[in-house]
C-alpha cells in the first residue's frame, strides 16, 4: 500500500468522485451517521474534543480549530445572531482540495457545518464559493435541497436544532480569500479586507460574531467527533496532528490530490503517490511546499522535508494548504517565481500602499530578472523592497507576495547573478553606447 | 490590481427575463431583508448569464432592486474579475489559466494557441465567435494545464486536444468539460492508488454507533 495512511482511516472516501456523491451515497460511507447522537453530548463536549484532535485550521494559517470556535460569545445577544462562514474561495495557486470536498462529499461537509455552527450556536451558515466553481456550486445546491427535504437541516429539522445553510458565490478575486475580505464580499461590497481589531469573532458577518473556517477543517469534523479525537491525533507529530489533503501539481509524474497522514515525509508523498519526479528525484530542481504563498525548499531539504507545519517552518517555508508545487532540473525558477509576483500584482485590492505600489514593482523587476536585463545591484534593492512590503500591510497579501522572491533568493541567488552576468556579456555597459554603436 | 472600465457602446436599457427574476428572487432570499446588498454579485451574474456581459443599465437596475446607491454595484462590477465588461463571443468564452503550476505543465503552449486563432486576449473576435483570456489559478491544479470555457472546466488539455475542443465550438458543437487524459476526476493518472478498500462503501460505515468514544457518562440515576 502507498503511503502511511491506511484507507480505514481516509475520511475523504469519495475524494475523486467515484461512488455516488449524493445522500443515499453519503450516508452510505458514515456521514450523517450519529449526528444526533454528537449533538446530545452538547456545545462544550463538542469543543472540547475539537480541541483535543488537535485539528489546525486548514486554509493556510493553522490556528487550532477548536480554540477558534471557543472564541465565539458564550451567550447570544438580542439582534446579534451568531453566523459560521466556510470559507470555499481556494484560490491559492497550487490548491484544489476543497472542490473535491464539495462536488464528491458534499453531506460531509454539510453535516460538519451543522455541527459546528450548533457548537457555537449559529443558526444560520454561509458558504461563499469562489464565482469560477460553478460546477461544484451546482453539486452543493443540489446537496443542500436534499438535506433540507431530508429534514437534516432547516428550521424544523430532526435534530430539534432550527439551521439554515445558505450557498454564496463570488466574482473571480483571489483576496476574498482572507477571512475579512470575504465578509466584506458576502455582504455585496468590494473584497477589501478589514483593519483587525475588532476579530470576526466580536463583529464579523453584518456587524455580528462569526466564525471563518477553510471547507477542510469543517468537513472533517463529523469523523472526528465519531471516530474519537484520540484517533485523530494518532496521526502525524505532536502539535501537527490528523489527516490532510495534499494536493500535489507540476513535474511529478502523477500529480494529484490524496488524503494522507501529517507529518508524511515530503519525498515520500511525491514517491508513493504522484509516481515520483518527472526523470526521476535527482532531477528535481526545488519544490514549493504550502501553496505559492510560501517560499521554496531546494532538492537537498526535500530529502528530509516532512509535510507539516513544524518541518517546514524550520525550513523557512511553511505548509500552507499543503499544495505541494514540484520543479524540476528544466524548470526557470526565476521565470516560475516571476509569474507567482504577477498574480500577487493581479490580486491585490489596491487599498494599502506597499502592497498596491510594492507588489507591481516586484512583479516588474523579477521579469527583468528572469529576462536578464537587470543590474546586479538591483537584488539587493529587491530584497530590501520585500522586507518593506512584508508585515507593513493590512491583510497577509503583502506577506505572500515576498515570501516566494525571498525564498528564491534564499537557495538561487547565484542563478539569477549568472543570468545577469550572461546578458550583459559582450554588452557594452553603457546603454548610450549600444545606441551610438548602432547608429 | 487591474484596472477595468466599462464598455464605451452601451444598451440603451436592459431588464431581467421572467427566468432569470425567479433565480433574482431565489437569491434574494437567502439573505436577511435588510442586507439585499449581499445578492450583489449573484444578481450581476445572472445578468451576465442572461446577455454575456454586464452593461451600464443593468448596473443601474441592480442598484436599484438591492437599494443602494448605484456606484456601489459599479464598484463591483469592476473590481471582479468574472464580469465581463463587453460583449463576448457567441461560441466561447475561453479562459486559459496561466498561473505557475499550469505553467509548469504547458499553459503557455494553450496561451500561444490564444494567440494564433483568436489575436488580441479581452476583446471578441471579428467574426464574434470567441473571446480568450488569461485568467489566474482556477483551483484545478492537479489537472493542468486547464482551460475554463463558459463556466466548465477542461482539464489535462494539450496543444492537440485543446485545438479540437476549439474547433468543435467553433463548429456549434458543446464539447464535454472534465479531463481529456481520461482520468475521472484527480486521482493520479492510471488509476486511483488509494480507497480500494471495499469495507468504505459495504455500508458497515452507516451502522449504528453505540456509544460515541469519550461520550460524556450518562449522570447516575439517584
Ligand atoms: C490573501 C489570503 C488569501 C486566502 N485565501 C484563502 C482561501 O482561498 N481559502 C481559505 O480557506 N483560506 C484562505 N485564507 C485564510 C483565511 O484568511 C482564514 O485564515 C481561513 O479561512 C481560516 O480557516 P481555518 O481556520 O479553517 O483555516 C487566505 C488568507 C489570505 C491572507
Ligand atoms: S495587503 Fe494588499 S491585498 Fe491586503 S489589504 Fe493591503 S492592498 Fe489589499
Ligand atoms: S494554476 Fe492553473 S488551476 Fe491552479
Amino acid at each position: 500500500m502507498p503511503g502511511i495512511l491506511e484507507d480505514k482511516d481516509r475520511i475523504f472516501t469519495n475524494l475523486y468522485g467515484f461512488q455516488d456523491p449524493y445522500l443515499e451515497g453519503a450516508r452510505q460511507r458514515g456521514a450523517w451517521n450519529a449526528t444526533a447522537d454528537i449533538l446530545s453530548c452538547g456545545r462544550d463536549w463538542i469543543i472540547t474534543n475539537m480541541k483535543n484532535s488537535g485539528l489546525r485550521g486548514r486554509g493556510g494559517a493553522g490556528f487550532n480549530t477548536g480554540l477558534k470556535w471557543s472564541f465565539m460569545p458564550k451567550t447570544v445577544t438580542e439582534g446579534r445572531p451568531h453566523y459560521l462562514v466556510v470559507n470555499a474561495d481556494e484560490s491559492e495557486p497550487g490548491t484544489c482540495k476543497d472542490r473535491e470536498i464539495m462536488r464528491h462529499d458534499p453531506h460531509l461537509f454539510i453535516e460538519g457545518c451543522l455541527i459546528a455552527s450548533f457548537a457555537m450556536q449559529a443558526h444560520a451558515c454561509y458558504i461563499y464559493i469562489r464565482g469560477e466553481y460553478v460546477f461544484e456550486r451546482e453539486v452543493m445546491e443540489r446537496a443542500v435541497a436534499e438535506a433540507y427535504a431530508a429534514n437534516l437541516i432547516g428550521e424544523d429539522n430532526d435534530f430539534g436544532y432550527p439551521f439554515h445553510l445558505y450557498i454564496h458565490h463570488g466574482g473571480g478575486a483571489y483576496i476574498c480569500g482572507e477571512e475579512t475580505a470575504l465578509l466584506e464580499s458576502l455582504e455585496g461590497k468590494k473584497g477589501q479586507p478589514r483593519l483587525k481589531p475588532p476579530f470576526p469573532a466580536g463583529a464579523g458577518l453584518y456587524g455580528c460574531p462569526t466564525t471563518v473556517n477553510n471547507v477542510e477543517s469543517i468537513a472533517v469534523v463529523g469523523t472526528i467527533l465519531r471516530r474519537g479525537a484520540d484517533w485523530f491525533s494518532s496521526f502525524g507529530r505532536p502539535n501537527n496532528t490528523g489527516t490532510k489533503l495534499m494536493c500535489v501539481s507540476g513535474h511529478v509524474n502523477q500529480p494529484c490530490n490524496v488524503e494522507e497522514a501529517m507529518s508524511i515525509p515530503l519525498k515520500q508523498l511525491l514517491e508513493d503517490h504522484c509516481g515520483g519526479v518527472r526523470g526521476g528525484w535527482s532531477n528535481l530542481k526545488a519544490v514549493i511546499p504550502g501553496g505559492s504563498s510560501v517560499p521554496m525548499i531546494p532538492i537537498d531539504q526535500c530529502e528530509t522535508a516532512l509535510m507539516d507545519f513544524d518541518s517546514l517552518r524550520d525550513l523557512k517555508s511553511g505548509l500552507g494548504t499543503a499544495a505541494v508545487i514540484v520543479m524540476d532540473r528544466s524548470t526557470d525558477l526565476i521565470r516560475a517565481i516571476s509569474r507567482i509576483s504577477y498574480f500577487y500584482k493581479h490580486e491585490s485590492c489596491g487599498q494599502c500602499t506597499p502592497c498596491r505600489e510594492g507588489t507591481g514593482w516586484m512583479w516588474r523587476v523579477m521579469e527583468r530578472m528572469a529576462n536578464g536585463t537587470a543590474e546586479m545591484r538591483e537584488i539587493d534593492m529587491l530584497l530590501e523592497v520585500t522586507t518593506q512590503v512584508e508585515g507593513h500591510t493590512i491583510c497577509a497579501l503583502g506577506d505572500a507576495a515576498a515570501w516566494p522572491i525571498q525564498g528564491l533568493f534564499r537557495h538561487f541567488r547565484p542563478e539569477v547573478e549568472a543570468r545577469i552576468s550572461s546578458y550583459r556579456t559582450g554588452k557594452p555597459h553603457v546603454q548610450g553606447a549600444a545606441l551610438l554603436a548602432a547608429e | 490590481m487591474s484596472v477595468r472600465r466599462l464598455a464605451k457602446e452601451q444598451p440603451a436599457s436592459f431588464a431581467f427575463t421572467p427566468q432569470s427574476l425567479e433565480k433574482v428572487n431565489f437569491w434574494l432570499a437567502k439573505y436577511p431583508p435588510a442586507k439585499k446588498q449581499s445578492a450583489s454579485i449573484p444578481l450581476l451574474w445572472l445578468v451576465q448569464k442572461q446577455e454575456g456581459w454586464v452593461c451600464e443599465p443593468a448596473i443601474r437596475l441592480v442598484a436599484r432592486m438591492l437599494e443602494v446607491p448605484v456606484i456601489r454595484i459599479l464598484e463591483v462590477a469592476t473590481f471582479y474579475t468574472m464580469f465581463m465588461l463587453e460583449p463576448v463571443g457567441r461560441a466561447a468564452l475561453i479562459q486559459v489559466c496561466g498561473t505557475t503550476p499550469c505553467a509548469l505543465r504547458g499553459a503557455n503552449e494553450l496561451i500561444a494557441i490564444c494567440k494564433q486563432e483568436f489575436g488580441q486576449k479581452g476583446h471578441m473576435t471579428a467574426d464574434g465567435l470567441f473571446t480568450w483570456e488569461e485568467v489566474e489559478c482556477m483551483g484545478a491544479c492537479c489537472n493542468a494545464p486547464m482551460a475554463a470555457i463558459n463556466d466548465y472546466y477542461y482539464e489535462d488539455l494539450t496543444p492537440e486536444s485543446f485545438r479540437q475542443i476549439i474547433a468543435d465550438f467553433r463548429a456549434g458543437k458543446s464539447p464535454k468539460p472534465g479531463s481529456y487524459t481520461g482520468r475521472r476526476s484527480s486521482e493520479p493518472a492510471g488509476g486511483a492508488q488509494t480507497l480500494s478498500d471495499p469495507a468504505l462503501y459495504d455500508g458497515s460505515k452507516a451502522r449504528k454507533i453505540e456509544k460515541l468514544p469519550n461520550a460524556p457518562e450518562p449522570e447516575p440515576v439517584a
